[in-house]
């Protein structure tokens, strides 16, 4: 009852919106500025302005990005919130394009979009936003939600062929694995044409008549793109190691003689050291430092920067350890970077299905048994003493 | 530099009798997987190849096959936990 009230009011206002847009009642160009709102689902409109085009109001935005969209894109870079930040699905006007400006598709994730209008500094175009549920082109195409289907809607639904004249899309270029460009095409009547990879690279790929160069067809992973997926890791990492470090504190507790809680607690603190490192090098050394360590699998990348970080604990923070130590060391701490590099393969830019499979086929195992073999070394060190 | 991965595990297969050298596989591999010598396309870096099936799926004349997916280490554990196939996104981390 509520939410059917709800949508009359909210037809209401936006007839009336329309009314006074169409009528020009109060601005002469017919372009009426509103205050981004948030929807029901929370969503934030990236709207500056509403447009005119037919008989419709299509909301129209700028390339430049507010400080909320700044703030947002770091937020969001962190792993906050970052499921959540979607834009409502359906076509945009960036700037004041016309009959002949081109399309350009795109997808609901917030950060895809911004990204997009802020490399158009200056041109005009339209964005047909897919709905793929918030999720950037790339996932959203391997999913097949950024897909031929949604398009062919949302081509349909958006009456794209009363919008433009002309009968092109431009779908990014990683949105191929979910867009099948002849089935659009039959189905839609549009062409697609696959843009640059990049939206940075769209003002010159436009100045070249629709032409990428290979460069702009070949996916990056340099040291750039690997340090901006360094804090989502850490963050995704940020509450087993705080797990693993109350686990720590409560072991010292219970089998350390009483030495006050202080105490205690300094011990716990000291000898989390190794295992923070294990994590920091799987979820930031290991990103960062890809290329120059040796072998091609992660979990491989992963174990032998362990095993340089067992040495380097063995030598510089707790020297004059024991055999028993070491060996114990030496067996817990590689495999905790090992699996922290091989969920890395997820983030990265060219890791095949079958590699993966076969890496973990593999690594899997000798990630469990030297775990297993050394907490089982911890037990039988504390029952029997050498 | 050109990051690599392992050697000869890919699925991807290529059948040039059937191929029409439309080069769409080209214009949609973010891998440089394909390339084109005298009017005819071939696979010029097997092994570059990320199996993401954007050639696959937008071949016209279904002259490249390859089985895709994700590359995800979490995906695939997800997936064999819950005994279904990889899938990115069913994680509360989702892919980046």
């Amino acid at each position: 009852m509520k939410n059917e009230e709800r949508k009359t009011q909210k037809q209401g206002s936006l007839r009336r919106r329309r009314w006074r847009a169409m009528t020009g009642n109060r601005r002469s160009c017919a372009c009426e500025t509103i205050k981004p709102s948030r929807n029901r689902s929370g969503r934030t409109h990236p709207v500056d302005t509403l447009m005119q085009v037919g008989d419709r109001i299509l909301p129209q935005v700028s390339s430049a990005l507010g400080i909320a969209d700044i703030l947002g894109g770091l937020r969001v870079r962190w792993g906050w919130g970052r499921m959540q930040y979607a834009i409502p699905p359906g076509l945009y006007a960036l700037g004041q394009p016309d009959r002949n400006s081109p399309v350009l598709v795109s997808a609901n994730y917030k950060m895809s979009f911004d990204c997009l209008r802020k490399a158009l500094k200056g041109l005009h175009a339209w964005i047909l936003v897919l709905d793929t549920h918030g999720i950037n082109v790339w996932c959203a195409a391997g999913k097949g939600t950024f897909g031929t289907e949604e398009l062919v809607k949302r081509i349909r639904r958006e009456h794209l062929a009363d919008v433009v004249d002309h009968r092109t899309v431009i779908v990014p270029q990683l949105g191929a694995s979910g867009v099948a460009g002849h089935t659009v095409r039959t189905q839609s009547g549009f062409r697609v044409q696959f843009g640059p990879i990049r939206a940075q690279d769209l003002p010159l790929y436009f100045a070249q008549a629709g032409e990428a160069s290979l460069a702009m067809r070949q996916v990056r992973f340099g040291l750039r793109e690997r340090l901006a997926l360094v804090p989502v890791e850490l963050v995704g990492a940020a509450p087993w190691t705080f797990l693993a470090g109350v686990v720590l504190f409560l072991l010292d507790l219970v089998i350390a003689p009483n030495i006050g809680f202080l105490a205690h607690l300094r011990n716990a603190l000291w000898g989390f050291i190794p295992y923070l490192g294990a994590i920091v090098i799987g979820t930031v050394l290991v990103p960062i430092l890809l290329p120059w360590i040796p072998g091609r699998a992660f979990a491989l990348k992963g174990w032998f920067l362990g095993l340089v970080w067992v040495a380097i604990d063995l030598m510089v923070i707790a020297p004059g350890s024991s055999w028993k130590q070491i060996l114990f060391l030496s067996l817990i701490l590689p495999p905790i970077s090992a699996f922290l590099a091989l969920s890395f393969t997820g983030s990265s830019t060219f890791t095949s299905l079958s590699g993966v499979r076969k890496e973990m086929r593999l690594a899997i195992p000798v990630i469990f048994l030297s775990v297993t073999l050394s907490l089982l070394f911890l037990v039988i060190t504390y029952f029997v003493s050498w | 530099m050109k990051l690599r991965y392992l050697k000869n595990v890919v699925t991807l297969s290529f059948c040039s009798q059937t191929c029409m050298n439309c080069g769409v596989c080209m214009d949609v591999c973010p891998q440089g997987v394909f390339d084109q010598k005298d009017g005819n396309v071939f696979v010029a870096d097997r092994d570059a190849c990320m199996e993401c099936g954007a050639c696959q799926r937008n071949c016209p004349f279904g002259a490249v096959t390859v089985r895709a997916g994700v590359g995800c280490a979490q995906a695939i554990l997800q997936g064999a936990i819950r005994g279904k196939e990889p899938n990115c996104g069913s994680s509360d981390r989702g892919c980046s």
